[in-house]
């Protein structure tokens, strides 16, 4: 850890139509550390993690987020992604007719291009692809079919860490990875960002329940509602939330705005 | 009121009669006075006021000035040589067709395996041609009719019973010269009993500044237990137009996969008469449309099932931007007394852009009950979804929907039996989708030309 400022999200405002979601989120990460968002359902959390990517979905409203330097909110999802944001993906979205061997063939090139490289060479790049699936132990099988098209759920997600893995980001965002896995599946993916984990680089996981916590450990818990970061506590906070659910959070909350 | 646009023709045809019908064959010229009598009936070619061609005007297509070689002028036959479609790690048996002259390759007449014919109708059996030519389906139509009448020449395939052939037949059609002319092209396809053949027909346009138009007609009799595979390849010019029509007979247990692609062209209309007489017969007709600019591409089928027990499956699928246009008519007939017959067709477009256009009328007509029938059509956009998770991992927006293009046309290149024309047209879409198809796709061609 160090004083290194990787993502300083100020104030951060947005919304999709007309529904305001994110109402001020405030967050400061530094290289090495894993921050984990906790949250009742339709707090904001996935939304946070779409607007961190630049899901054109939504819309921001106000406030800032600059990563290493760079203002984050000015960029595409395609530049986001090359100066080091990686978004695991709660629902990895299915392309038939794209094999995952192009599909990460493009991803690792434009990321080449972007730094004034050339790309990589075929041999370089299966080396690449190898090495990376050991990772999260992804069968060979799956490079030659369109992506996630017919993954059962485990293998979508570890997909998704072997695509970390391969673009090794600055910033990792897990978005409810944990969903739909089961225990073993759970401890490989877990495994996975943990091989993956640097001084240099950092996580945020998104998750609704304590037991991915277990693999991945945090540094900083964090529970989001009603589109704002309402507590941050250290790991034990997360074992509390397990035993006492989010209702006294809530209704914190809930008190405190209807004492103003 | 203007003048029809079919006066021209009809014009030059009363005057050139002579001239027409002597340098064409007596076969050929037997066609002609019913062609006259039926298009004079109709007194114009179809307007999109007839139904079936409702965003298709034929008149339009025709109405410029274009020139007919009733002479038949040749043009050097070392140029048409010069000619080759860029396949890689494909075989085939060459055929050019330069406007409407049919010239065959050097190695073609040398390569052909034993009971196989590739040459110009001109030159044909006249048994055989008597016995098939203009006969493989009764409906006798506009598109027919104006092709029959100004006919000079065309191509004439045999495949004696029981042939297989290994190696595909290739007809290259070329429009080249530096008048606005009309091309009336013919193709006779007769598989006999249990043949086996796969024809790739190319149609370019080397001159692409010059307005050209063709009258096309291919006529497919499949015998019983034949296997005929033909694949169209369409990349033209803006200024090229082309109304091209299959007329298609099935026997008993034959099977029949026809793929047309339109990569790049001007207006394009593709009539499909499928009439399944046989029982136990599969057919295949899928086809795909790329269109940019103002490209029209028009596809309209035609199929029936006559007999029992056989499977019929059409997939069509266009991807349009910029002002393309685009419209796809299927109709589907499960005649009287046809019992057991499994027949699905498909259209689904994608449009890349607010200005492009897409037409679909999907229709089924069912006699029978013990059928199994299905029909669907879609229009939509690129799937948003896949764009944004492929932008997250760097992919470039313009990179992320070219591939999704391609992605999507997919299933259709999968229709295709020669694995070596799969990769080619996987290739040329890539090309496509990236704007450098047409001229980027047959540089080794022009390029060759142009050392003459």
């Amino acid at each position: 850890m160090s004083d290194e400022i990787l993502l300083e999200v100020k104030d951060l405002r947005a919304r999709v139509e007309e529904k305001e979601i994110l109402k001020g989120i405030n967050l400061t990460i530094r290289p090495g550390e894993v921050h984990a968002i906790m949250g009742p359902n339709g707090s904001g959390k996935s939304t946070l993690s779409s607007v961190l990517a630049g899901n054109p979905a939504f819309t921001v409203t106000g406030g800032s987020a600059d990563f290493h330097g760079v203002d984050l909110l000015a960029l595409s999802p395609e530049d986001r992604s090359h100066e080091g944001l990686f978004l695991s993906f709660q629902y990895p979205v299915e392309i038939p007719g794209v094999s995952m061997v192009n599909f990460m063939r493009a991803a690792v090139n434009a990321k080449r291009e972007y730094f004034n490289e050339p790309p990589m060479s075929a041999s370089d790049f299966l080396k690449l692809m190898r090495q990376k699936r050991a990772v999260v132990e992804l069968d060979n099988k799956l490079a030659s079919r369109s992506v996630n098209e017919g993954f059962s759920g485990g293998e979508k997600k570890r997909n998704e860490i072997f695509q970390m893995a391969v673009l090794e980001p600055r910033l990792a965002i897990l978005d409810e990875t944990d969903s739909g896995l089961d225990i073993d599946a759970l401890r490989v993916v877990a495994g996975g960002v943990n091989k993956l984990k640097t001084d240099r680089n950092a996580t945020i996981v998104i998750t609704h329940y304590q037991r991915l916590l277990d693999y991945i450990k945090p540094d900083f818990v964090h529970v989001l509602y009603k589109g704002r970061i309402v507590k941050t506590g250290g790991p034990d906070l997360a074992l509390e939330l397990e035993e006492r659910g989010y209702d006294w959070i809530k209704e914190e909350e809930d008190n405190k705005h209807r004492e103003e | 009121m203007t003048m029809p646009s079919l006066k021209q023709y009809t014009d030059l045809f009363r005057q050139e009669r002579t001239a027409i019908d002597s340098n064409a064959t007596e076969a050929l010229n037997a066609g002609r006075d019913r062609a006259m009598e039926f298009l004079e009936a109709a007194g114009r070619l179809p307007e999109k006021s007839d139904e079936g061609y409702e965003k298709t005007s034929v008149e339009a297509m025709f109405a410029p000035d274009l020139g007919v070689n009733v002479n038949r002028v040749n043009f050097p036959v070392n140029v048409a040589e010069s000619f080759r479609c860029d396949v890689p790690n494909i075989t085939t048996l060459l055929a050019v067709v330069v406007n409407d002259r049919f010239v065959p390759s050097a190695t073609l007449l040398k390569n052909l395996p034993e009971g196989v014919t590739v040459c110009s109708l001109r030159d044909a059996d006249s048994a055989l041609i008597g016995r098939w030519l203009g006969k493989a389906v009764e409906r006798y139509d506009a598109a027919m009719a104006f092709n029959s009448l100004l006919l000079q020449d065309g191509v004439f395939i045999h495949v004696a019973k029981g042939v297989k052939m290994a190696k595909a037949i290739q007809i290259v059609d070329i429009f080249s010269g530096q008048t606005p002319l009309l091309a009336p092209r013919r193709v006779l396809l007769v598989a006999e009993e249990g043949a086996e053949v796969s024809v790739l027909k190319c149609d370019h346009t080397q001159t692409r500044d010059v307005v050209f138009g063709s009258t096309e007609v291919v006529e497919i009799i499949a015998g019983e237990g034949a296997r005929v595979d033909w694949y169209d390849l369409e990349e033209s010019s803006p200024a090229t137009a082309r109304w091209c029509q299959f007329r298609c007979r099935q026997e008993a247990g034959s099977s029949l996969n026809i793929c047309a692609a339109t990569l790049t062209n001007g207006t394009t209309r593709n009539e499909y008469l499928v009439d399944i007489k046989g029982d136990c017969c599969e057919t295949i007709l899928s086809g795909m449309a790329t269109g940019s600019g103002s490209q029209h591409i028009d596809n309209s089928s035609y199929l029936v099932h006559r007999s029992d027990r056989s499977h019929s499956d059409q997939l069509f699928k266009y991807v349009l931007d910029d002002e393309a246009t685009g419209a796809f008519e299927g109709l589907i007939e499960v005649a009287h007394g046809a019992r057991f017959n499994e027949a699905y067709q498909s259209n689904r477009n994608l449009l890349a852009s607010t200005g492009a256009r897409m037409h679909t009328k999907p229709q089924l007509l069912i006699y029978n009950d013990d059928v199994k029938c299905s029909h669907g059509a879609t229009i939509g956009q690129l799937d948003s979804a896949a764009l944004f998770y492929m932008r997250s991992r760097g992919i470039p927006e313009s990179e992320a929907r070219k591939m999704l293009m391609q992605a999507f046309m997919v299933d259709v290149v999968e229709k295709i039996r020669l694995e070596s024309l799969r990769d080619r047209l996987r290739h040329l879409l890539e090309l496509r989708f990236s704007g450098n198809c047409g001229d980027a796709a047959c540089a080794t061609c022009r390029g060759r030309v142009a050392e003459k």
